[in-house]
Order: structure tokens, then sequence, then C-alpha cells
């Protein structure tokens, strides 16, 4: 079942002047603040060691900022423990950039172990088991296209699939927040092309609002452009009017700082030499 | 802090028995075997080296004594310790640190689960079980050894004699001792283990240098707490 559309927009993930000094006088994020809305997408540029994975773990509360306020879901969680953090993170699906697959279990139990560990599905008093928890871990698989590989070990799977692994785990919990640090990295271009046709899927069933760090231009490119058809099961371009092109949204992260906030089009024309590494550029390709 | 949270779990729910089962067998019956040969060579050590230096005062017969205290007071504990600090503690932060290389520290509190519960927890008390146990079997093979060398080989005494002497050598301080430290290395290698494990940043190399960091730091604290236990002791 697709999510209803929300009734009203509301903001799912804010940073107030967040900075992360690790040590003293090198700032890794230095007072960044942005917002993102329900139903949005955000797709996170920068070079490597910008920034970019410790920005996430900071909205996960796997690290905690030096100064500044995050709030997710509208919450203030700036100085939340990690009790009231694990049930915050119920509701944020993650695939981590090195994978997080637990090696020593199957890609069954890797898939279940949100549903078997995580506060929010033990509510009820009812503790659910590898059983019954089954269906869903077989449906999440069977969407990114895994569903017969239930009893295998992430060792035995290619790297693309161990993505989608990933992105099953993510999703079975069916989140509101979808974090994705660097999910085409490492992968060649038709698989990533397939990862991403996953992400937009994902998207478009579930109105996930979602997050993407990516260095491929290809796969802001894609995710701005293109919505999944149901009907015709496939992607299919927005036309240029289409009011979701307005949804995704491009950040560049620079040295810790954020260099650059707006749509696909603001960033093609920019003229700054650091920020438009990550644009494609018609205007000076084509010349 | 990670001893006091690790241990503050063992109360704590969830509570997860197959990990702490699991670990036990990795550290208790995978080392059973090199702790046996390691005990009874050190008793077979211990009989020799003694018996010229006993032979010298015509008291051959106490062999079974002096090997009963070095072994229990000292050896047993401290090479046992030693044996499993580079097994183990190894083990431990190389598992740990690969672990958190690869995000699935991280995973684990993104998903909802502690990992100093999950993680930890388990270790410390598999460690604090079986090291005390492999080091009393490593105490009693290594007085076999002491009689092998003590009675068929060199015929110093009998071999009523030489357990007799054994047995009747040891006080309860002695044995206090032999079981307090080992209960305390356990500690030292299990936390010791974890935290390099968990603090390993910068990939694959960075998880060689937590492993290597882990065992010489636990050896160094093994021998700096064995020193300040028998310092105790002996004014006892
Ligand atoms: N736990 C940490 N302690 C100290 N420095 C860190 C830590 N995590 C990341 N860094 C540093 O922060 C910077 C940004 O890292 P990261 O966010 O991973 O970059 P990227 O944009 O490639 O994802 C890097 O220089 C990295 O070395
Ligand atoms: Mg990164």
């Amino acid at each position: 079942m697709p999510r209803q559309e929300p009734k009203e927009r509301r903001c799912i993930l804010k940073f107030e002047e967040v900075s992360v000094i690790f040590e003293e006088g090198h700032a890794i994020l230095d007072r960044v603040s942005f917002e993102i809305w329900s139903g949005e997408t955000r797709i996170l540029l920068g070079a490597a060691g910008s920034g970019k994975t410790v920005m996430m773990k900071i909205a996960l509360g796997l690290l905690r900022p030096t100064h500044g306020k995050v709030y997710v879901f509208g919450e203030d969680v700036t100085g939340f423990d990690e009790r009231k953090w694990f049930d915050v993170r119920s509701y944020i699906g993650v695939l981590f950039q090195e994978g997080g697959l637990f090696d020593s279990l199957t890609v069954e139990e890797n898939v279940a172990y949100p549903l078997l560990n995580q506060a929010r599905f033990m509510a009820g008093g009812k503790k659910p088991t590898a059983e019954s928890v089954r269906p869903d871990v077989q449906e999440a698989l069977n969407f990114v296209e895994l569903g017969k590989t239930m009893s295998k070990f992430p060792s035995e799977l290619s790297g693309g699939m161990r993505r989608r692994v990933g992105i099953a785990r993510g999703s079975v919990t069916d989140p509101e927040l979808f974090l994705y640090d660097s999910p085409t990295a490492g992968l060649d271009p038709i698989t990533a092309n397939t990862i991403i046709t996953l992400l937009i899927k994902d998207r478009e069933l579930r109105n996930t609002t979602t997050v993407i760090i990516t260095h491929r231009f290809q796969d802001g490119h894609l995710l701005a452009n293109f919505r999944y058809n149901p009907e015709k099961e496939k992607l299919e371009k927005l036309p240029s009017a289409s009011p979701f092109l307005e949804r995704t949204k491009f950040m560049v992260m620079q040295n810790g700082r954020l260099v650059f906030e707006g749509t696909e089009a603001e960033l093609a024309i920019s003229r700054d030499p650091y920020i438009s590494k990550f644009s494609m550029h018609p205007a000076t390709k084509v010349s | 802090m990670l001893a006091g949270r690790a241990t503050a779990n063992i109360v704590r729910r969830p509570f997860y028995g197959q990990d702490l089962i699991l670990q036990m067998d990795a550290i208790g019956v995978g080392s059973l075997p090199i702790t046996v040969l390691i005990g009874f060579f050190s008793g077979v050590i211990m009989a020799l080296q003694m018996s010229r230096a006993l032979s010298q005062y015509g008291a051959t017969g106490q062999v079974g004594q002096i090997t009963a205290i070095t072994l229990v007071r000292e050896m047993g504990p401290v090479l046992t310790a030693l044996l499993i600090a580079g097994r183990n503690a190894s083990g431990i932060a190389s598992e740990l640190g690969s672990m958190k290389v690869s995000e699935q520290i991280d995973a684990m509190r993104a998903l909802g689960t502690d990992p100093v519960k999950k993680l930890v927890t388990p270790r410390l008390l598999a460690m604090c079980v079986t090291l005390p146990l492999l080091t009393i079997i490593a105490d009693f093979v290594g007085l076999i050894g002491g009689y092998m060398v003590a009675v068929p080989l060199l015929r110093l005494t009998t071999g009523a004699q030489y357990w007799n002497n054994a047995w009747r050598s040891l006080e309860y301080n002695d044995i206090a001792q032999g079981l307090l430290k080992p209960f305390l290395f356990a500690v030292i290698i299990a936390l010791v283990g974890c935290l390099y494990g968990m603090r390993t940043s910068g990939g694959t190399q960075g998880v060689g240098k937590a492993t290597t960091q882990a065992v010489v730091v636990a050896s160094v604290w093994i021998f700096i707490v064995t020193a300040v236990i028998t310092r105790i002791f002996v004014n006892l």
C-alpha cells in the first residue's frame, strides 16, 4: 500500500548552525543549516572528506554536534540520550557507505534485524519472532529483487547485491526518512542505475523523504528528473513544468561548509569552480 | 566507563544469552588445547629447573611443593592470561575493529541495539568465566607435568609424596590469589580488546593496528596487575 500523501507538509530534518569539532581548531562541520520537508528528495554532493557522512551520522544521533541544534520530525533532538534516540531512529531508514551489513548473519536475519530489535515493534507486549516478520522480510527482499537469496551470507554477494540488501534492511520498517550514504559508490554505471531506479521507486511508492549522498551527478540528474510509473512499471521523465521537479534539491558541501543549496537548474548555472564540478553543466559541455 | 556500562548490562534486559554461549565456546573450548599444552610444559620446566637447585640442598622431596606454589600463585594465571591475551584480546579487537570500519557498529545503534550490550557484555562475561577455569586446568596439568619429571623421569620423590606435598603446601592465600588474578586478567583482556576494537579508525590498516595494540596493552596490564596483587598478598 502506498502511503497516503500527508495532509500537511512537515519538517522532517532541520539543522540549525550545526558544527562538529573533533579536535580544537578544525571544524568537520562548520555552521551548517538547512531544512528538509516531507516528500522532498535532497541530493548531497561534495568531495571526499567534506563532511557528508558526518552530517548523516548527526541526523541519526550516531555523532553529537559540538554546537547548534538538530530537529528530526519537528522535534528538537539535540540533547537526546541514546534511549530516546533509539525511538527516533526507528523511523529512519539508513544505508551505510561501507554497507554495515552484519556479516555473521544471513541476508534474511540482516533484513529482519530492525524488526526484531527496534522498540517500536515490541509495543503491545508481543515480541516479534523470525517467523512473524518473515513475510515483511520477504516483501522487502522481493522489492530489491533479491527474494531468492534469503539464506546467503553478505560475503557471498556482489557489491551491488549487498547495497540492495542494505536498501531492503532500511526500507523494511517503512521509514519516514531514508538516508542513503553513497549508494552507488564503487559500482559500475549499469548497477548504479539499477540502484538509483530502486531509490526512485521506493520514494514513489512510500512517499519517503529521501537524502542521498553521492558524487555522481548522473544520480542526482535521474532523481531530479524522473519518477516511477507504477502502471507501466518503469521510470518516466517528468514534464518540464512538473511540480515534482521542485521536490528535488541539491546541496554541495565543501570542507564542512554548506556552499550551495538549490535546484538542478540553479546548480547548472553556478559559476563557482568547485560547485560546478558537481553539475552536468550543459552550457559548457556542449560548447 | 566501558567497564561500567558493560557491567550494568549484565542485569539489564534484553539479555543476549546466545552471544554469551558463543563467546564462551570461542574463548574456552577454542583455547583449551593450547592451555593444556602450555600448562603441562610449564610444570615440566619448573620441576626440571627446581630439581637441580633442590638437590644441592638435599631437598628433592620438596619438588611438589615448589611446583605447586609457583604454578598456582604466578605461572598458571600469568601464562594462561598472556596466552589468552595473544589469542583473544587480538581476536576481539580485530573482530570489533572490522565491525567498526564496515559501519556494523553504527548499524547496530541505528537498528535498535546497544553495541556495548550486544558485543562487550557477552565477551566480558564469557572471559570472566572461562579464564579462571582455564587457569585451574593449566595449574592442574602443570602439576601433572611436574609429577612426570619428578617421579618417573628423575626419581626425585615418590608419587604419593609429590601429590601430598603439593596439596598440603597450598594455603587459602595461594588459592585466593590464584583465582583472583585470572578474574582480573579476564576483565583486562576483554575490556582492552573491546575498547581498542571499538575505537578503530582508518580502514583495514586500522584494524591491524588496533589488534596489535590490544595485545600489547593487555599484556602490560597483566604484568602490572600481577605485581600489585602479589605485593598485596605478600604482606598479608
Ligand atoms: N569519528 C571521527 N573522529 C575524527 N574525525 C572524523 C571522524 N569521522 C570523520 N572524521 C573526519 O571528518 C572528515 C569528514 O569525513 P566524512 O564525513 O566521512 O567525509 P565524506 O564527505 O567523504 O563522507 C574527514 O576528514 C574525516 O577524517
Ligand atoms: Mg562518506
